[in-house]
């Protein structure tokens, strides 16, 4: 970093760019696109059928809902050199209390509340384990990940049966529904975006992040309530959640706590990495984060439509994974730039 | 130097930096076999990094280092310990959770094919702790035993039949009177046997018990090295504490306009065991306290007990004559106190945050994270920040990592004056900064004094203490030993009460 | 009563209080016979738990094990299609499962990556691996499958030990052994405990970190081989989410996850309280497999909660 600093006046506007955080994340997006381009014709196309568009560029933002409504949860949770494992098991949560107000005959506003309401818990009883009790994020959100989707069979089985399924015109309307031609879930997951920027950013809740993330004791000597700001990260974590599983749950329409959301907290944990955050904590890039979920599903979409089969997808993610991380490491970029010298003699 | 025969070592021309600061700078030092050789220095002295680069922990940017005149390379602590270099670090030197005996055997070739005997592994550790007269289960975990015993295990690890010369960095500084006493039979034993001992501590008295030569290290420089005989308590202390201040530093400090205010924070019987013994304390508006004492007397301490960073299990705070109910960071941040920790790395900076958000934190913390204080106020706050500091930064956005030592320092100062507050408690507010800033900051405590503030100021500069200060505060052994004002605030009467018994 | 031993006393007590439940609750149940079953059932989670004890021992994590499993299986079962014979191919995935596990130990400690994170890319790698070699489950057909599969030890009371089993019992005191007779061993205990005094006594952190994973992939790579033998397929969507099962197994065995303290031998019984509730569970009938998750949790937690108050007494704070 300091070397980079030190050369700073002789820096033009062009280098200035290729060295913002930013930079890298955004252009491999669009090579993503450029390339998908290439390969489908028509990709860029979109088309009006029935009311609302479609297309390939709409697919991708309409499939990266769900992981970036949990990726800025986790961004704020990363950001205070913590991490949640536990995402897919609160969205199983929330699935099965929503299938289960719905049979027990609740009106839809109140069961979208009751949906929430179970994430916040589940963010509430993470934030209990790590802040209160001193425990490992990764550990102790562990036990809910573990028994989270066990939770959510139970509930189902309060009223018999497995993945019961059903309808709900206001839920499956926010997740499948359109509005003006666009999906309603991009509205659901601009509004949920906003309402979290406007929280850390217009309150002084994200620099208290960052400062407890970047160091907890100088946080807590300089008077920040260390403690207390975490425990609100893992609530917020586990409402961002919460909304995922409205929006996952609505849009196949059943509670299926085993298979629902499987490795999303993966997915997200990935979106927040390639948005330009650390996993040590200290910075919260919550628009770099929703670029980091659009990358993982172009990544999808494109294996999809190049006809390699979907399972490659795991292996190009990880591949990505590595790439991103070896570009963060000092000693790997030492030995990158020392082969590279060596080639060009 | 002692010129007594041939030096076991010889530390020649040691240079060591690390981004920001000069840890070593042309340290020159020689180890003699058969004596105790005690380093003295405060914090960040040097003493650290000295005998790190001496047992291989760390490597040295230039210089050379000789055992029994020849020169040698040293690369790690195991080619350290092989050459008969060893070290019992402080702190980091064993595993609690694992057993006396694995602990002895760990890192050792014995048995093979990478298997351990620990019929052998088990003779070789009881061989071990009988040189030391060491009698204890071996099998039981090393965190279960005492400190004490924990450092006699760690030293007879250390202990090769090949040793010839020792380093033990801060041995005593949890141990009790006896444990130290015995010890120190176990270093006279050792030093009978023509081992060279190298001794880090910040107990004189243990120095006057033990040490043979002293040597005393200062902002990375080698003060002095002397044999004890030649020395007293005054001159050891003078030499570590005792610095002339130069000529701007004087200047800097204006005492003439003095008028002590009302009582502003009143501490009672304030303490906590093990860490400090209950004192009273008041600070006055317009005044400034001066803290003294030699490193370990408890100065840090008592100001995080004032501030409630260490929370006191004894007495109570009252804050213009109203009690606090419980002491925490936040609550006086609330009452209006604000403090520099002296490690700014560890427990003052938050090094990714730029310097504006470093600035604002401790206002903004006060308000509440609800209360957001907007973009441009923060910027106005760094920009006067900034200008009234002299901070030297190209821009208020610049990470505070980056930013020198000195500078550094001025970021937290600017942080604990953003919050407006009435009390100000400084540690160590020069440590580790240029001339230059070290005026630039007496006079600015001198100032905020004149504006009717209160401040608490420790410090391991003696003379700083004497410019600064309108009443001083004085400690040994985690113990307040006595306050002086006025006229009686000089050197020589501060190390007097430093230096008697 | 050396308090190293503690929580696997507890773990011990837990999975005899399981049993004997089990045993006044259902008649026949305290028998070798179950006990067979649990062991052969949990044969191939219990090998991968002992690789992982080992990673966590040094203050890791590994991710990758449930994908190694399948991957291990999928590659089995297509090259005995192709007519290789099923002890080469095992050789050759016990190989490739040091050298992955290598690999991900190497970029671990080189580029200071975390072992959640690198971990995670490999569980991504080989699950999408077994995606590559097939789509399908493929059976195994070798006779010497067919014959391990129903080889079977008898036990005392009825009960039998299967091949999986043995395997499983011999990879335990192959681990006890390099745990607590082996310089690798100790040197992965002192890592765990405190890396830097570590590095400062003169234990070698790379190599001992890089071991330790090729160690932990090995284990993962027997478990595939075991499961596969068990299943008498691959199939490239078996053991989704064994790290977790792993992971349960090594902390529920009295295994700290922040490392340096637990024992190998407490695994096998973390393993088999784990195996013991889904037994228990599927006896009963009528609840489902919703307690089996809920129970491993809250085992967990309260596992987990008791190690966060032991570690004071292990003296892990620092001397101050």
């Amino acid at each position: 970093m300091s070397d980079i600093s030190q050369n700073n006046t002789s820096m033009g506007w062009f280098s200035a760019i290729i060295r913002h955080r930013s930079t890298w994340p955004i252009v491999a997006l669009c090579v993503i696109l450029i390339v998908d381009g290439f390969i489908s014709p028509n990709f860029y196309e979109i088309r009006i059928v029935q009311g609302r568009l479609f297309g390939n560029l709409i697919d991708i933002m309409y499939r990266a809902v769900p992981t970036a409504l949990v990726a800025i949860g986790m961004a704020l949770v990363i950001g205070t050199k913590g991490i949640d494992l536990s995402v897919g098991s609160i969205i199983a949560i929330c699935g099965a209390v929503i299938s289960w107000r719905i049979h027990a005959g609740d009106t839809h506003f109140v069961i979208l509340l009751y949906a929430l309401g179970a994430g916040v818990m589940c963010g509430v009883w993470n934030g209990i384990l790590v802040a209160g009790m001193g425990i490992q994020p990764i550990i102790a959100t562990l036990i809910l990940m573990v028994s989270g989707r066990g939770v959510g069979l139970l509930i189902n089985s309060l009223y018999g049966g497995t993945n019961p399924s059903f309808e709900s015109p206001l839920l499956q309307g926010l997740s499948t529904g359109h509005i003006w031609l666009i999906p309603t879930r991009l509205f659901v997951a601009a509004a949920v975006f906003l309402g979290i920027w406007l929280l850390i950013r217009r309150t002084a809740l994200g620099l208290f992040i960052e400062a407890v993330g970047g160091n907890a004791s100088s946080a807590n000597i300089a008077g920040v309530n260390a403690r207390f700001i975490t425990f609100l990260a893992y609530v917020i974590c586990g409402l961002c959640a919460g909304w995922a599983g409205v929006i996952m749950t609505a849009d196949i329409h059943t509670s299926d706590p085993i298979s629902v959301a499987m490795y999303i907290e993966l997915d997200a944990i990935l979106a927040v990495v390639i948005g330009g955050a650390s996993l040590a904590g200290g910075r919260i890039y919550l628009g770099m984060t929703i670029i980091g979920a659009l990358i993982i599903q172009a990544l999808t979409t494109s294996i999809l439509i190049s006809g390699l089969r979907p399972e490659y997808n795991l292996v190009v993610k990880a591949v990505v994974v590595l790439f991103v991380l070896l570009l963060q490491s000092a000693n790997a970029r030492q030995a990158i730039a020392t082969i590279f010298s060596r080639l060009k003699r | 130097m002692t010129g007594l025969g041939s030096p076991r070592v010889e530390l020649r021309n040691i240079h060591k930096s690390f981004p920001g600061v000069v840890a070593l700078d042309d340290v020159n030092l020689s180890f003699q076999p058969g004596r105790v050789h005690a380093l003295l220095g405060e914090n960040g002295a040097g003493k650290s990094t000295l005998i790190k680069v001496l047992s291989g922990a760390l490597a040295m940017d230039s210089g050379q280092i000789f055992l029994d005149g020849q020169l040698v390379d040293v690369t790690s602590t195991t080619a350290a310990q092989a050459m008969g270099i060893s070290t019992v670090f402080q702190e980091v030197n064993l595993i609690p959770a694992m057993s006396v005996v694995k602990n002895m055997a760990l890192a050792r070739n014995n048995g093979r094919y990478g298997f351990i005997s620990w019929k052998r592994a088990r003779k070789d550790a009881t061989d071990r702790l009988k040189r030391l007269r060491l009698d204890i289960d071996i099998e039981r975990p090393v965190g279960s035993y005492s400190v004490a015993i924990q450092q006699l295990i760690a030293i007879s690890r250390a202990l090769e039949d090949n040793t010839s010369i020792l380093v033990l960095d801060e041995p005593t500084a949890s141990l009790d009177a006896k444990e130290t006493a015995s010890l120190f039979a176990v270093i006279n034993e050792l030093k009978s046997n023509g081992i060279a001992i190298v001794f880090i501590t910040h107990f004189l008295d243990q120095v006057f018990d033990i040490s043979d030569d002293v040597s005393i290290l200062r902002n990375g420089q080698l003060v002095s090295t002397d044999q004890i005989k030649d020395l007293t308590r005054q001159d050891v202390i003078t030499q570590m504490i005792g610095r002339e201040l130069d000529e701007a530093e004087h200047t800097a400090a204006d005492k003439s306009n003095f008028t002590a205010g009302k009582d502003m924070l009143v501490a009672k019987g304030l303490g906590r065991h093990r860490t400090l013994a209950p004192f009273d304390l008041t600070l006055r508006a317009g005044e400034v306290v001066g803290l003294a004492g030699l490193l370990g007397s408890g100065r840090t301490e008592m100001v995080k007990l004032v501030f409630g960073a260490i929370q006191a299990d004894a007495g109570s705070i009252e804050i213009d004559g109203v009690k606090m109910p419980k002491i925490s960071p936040q609550k006086s941040l609330r009452a209006g106190i604000a403090f520099c920790p002296e490690d700014r790395k560890a427990e003052g900076l938050i090094g990714e945050l730029s310097i504006r958000e470093n600035i604002m934190l401790s206002m903004q913390a006060k308000r509440g994270w609800l209360k957001r204080v907007s973009r441009k106020e923060q910027e106005k706050l760094a920009e006067e920040m900034i200008k009234a500091l002299a901070i030297a930064t190209p821009d208020a956005e610049k990470p505070v990592g980056q930013l020198s030592g000195g500078n550094q320092q001025k970021v937290v100062l600017a942080r604990s004056l953003a919050s407006t507050p009435r009390i100000l408690l400084l540690d160590e507010p020069t440590r580790g900064i240029d001339v230059g800033a070290h005026a630039e900051i007496i006079a600015l405590i001198r100032r905020l004094c004149a504006d009717g503030m209160a401040l608490l100021v420790a410090s391991s500069e003696l003379d700083e203490i004497v410019a600064a200060a309108d009443r001083v505060v004085v400690m040994r052994d985690r113990h307040k030993i006595g306050e002086i004002d006025g006229k009686e605030i000089t050197r020589d009467n501060i190390i007097q009460m430093i230096a008697s018994q | 009563m050396n308090q190293k031993y503690w929580p696997l006393l507890a773990t011990i007590t837990v999975f005899i209080a399981l049993f004997v439940i089990g045993g006044s609750m259902y008649n026949n149940f305290l028998s070798t016979l179950v006990l067979g079953h649990i062991l052969a059932d949990n044969a191939f989670i219990i090998i991968a738990a002992i690789g992982t004890t080992f990673v966590i021992l040094s203050g890791g994590i590994d991710l990758s094990v449930g994908s190694m499993i399948a991957f291990v299986g999928v590659v089995m079962a297509v090259l005995d299609s192709a007519g290789w014979h099923p002890l080469v191919t095992i050789a050759m995935m016990l190989a490739f499962g040091f050298l992955f596990g290598a690999f991900q130990g190497f970029i671990i400690d080189y580029c200071k990556i975390q072992p959640f994170i690198m971990t995670l890319a490999g569980l991504f790698i080989l699950r999408g691996g077994c995606f590559m070699v097939t789509l399908d489950s493929v059976p195994i057909k070798h006779p010497f499958v067919k014959m391990m599969a129903s080889t079977r030890v008898p036990l005392p009371g009825g009960g039998f030990l299967t091949t999986g089993a043995m395997v499983m019992l011999a990879s335990l005191v192959i681990a006890i052994i390099i745990a607590h007779y082996t310089r690798f061993g100790s040197n992965v205990y002192a890592i765990g405990g405190d890396r830097e005094s570590a590095r400062l006594m003169g234990v070698p952190t790379r190599k001992t970190t890089v071991l330790t994973y090729a160690t932990g992939g090995i284990y993962a790579a027997l478990a595939g081989v075991v499961y596969a033998l068990y299943t008498s397929s691959g199939y490239p969507l078996a053991a989704t989410g064994a790290e977790l099962n792993a992971i349960a197994a090594v902390v529920l065995g009295g295994t700290l996850l922040t490392g340096g303290v637990g024992l190998v031998a407490g695994t096998l019984f973390g393993g088999m309280i784990l195996g013991l509730i889904s037994t228990l569970i599927i006896f009963h009938g009528s609840l489902n497999s919703a307690w089996i998750m809920i129970s491993s949790g809250i085992l967990l937690f309260v596992f987990i909660v008791m190690h966060r108050f032991l570690i004071g007494s292990f003296g892990r704070q620092k001397l101050s």
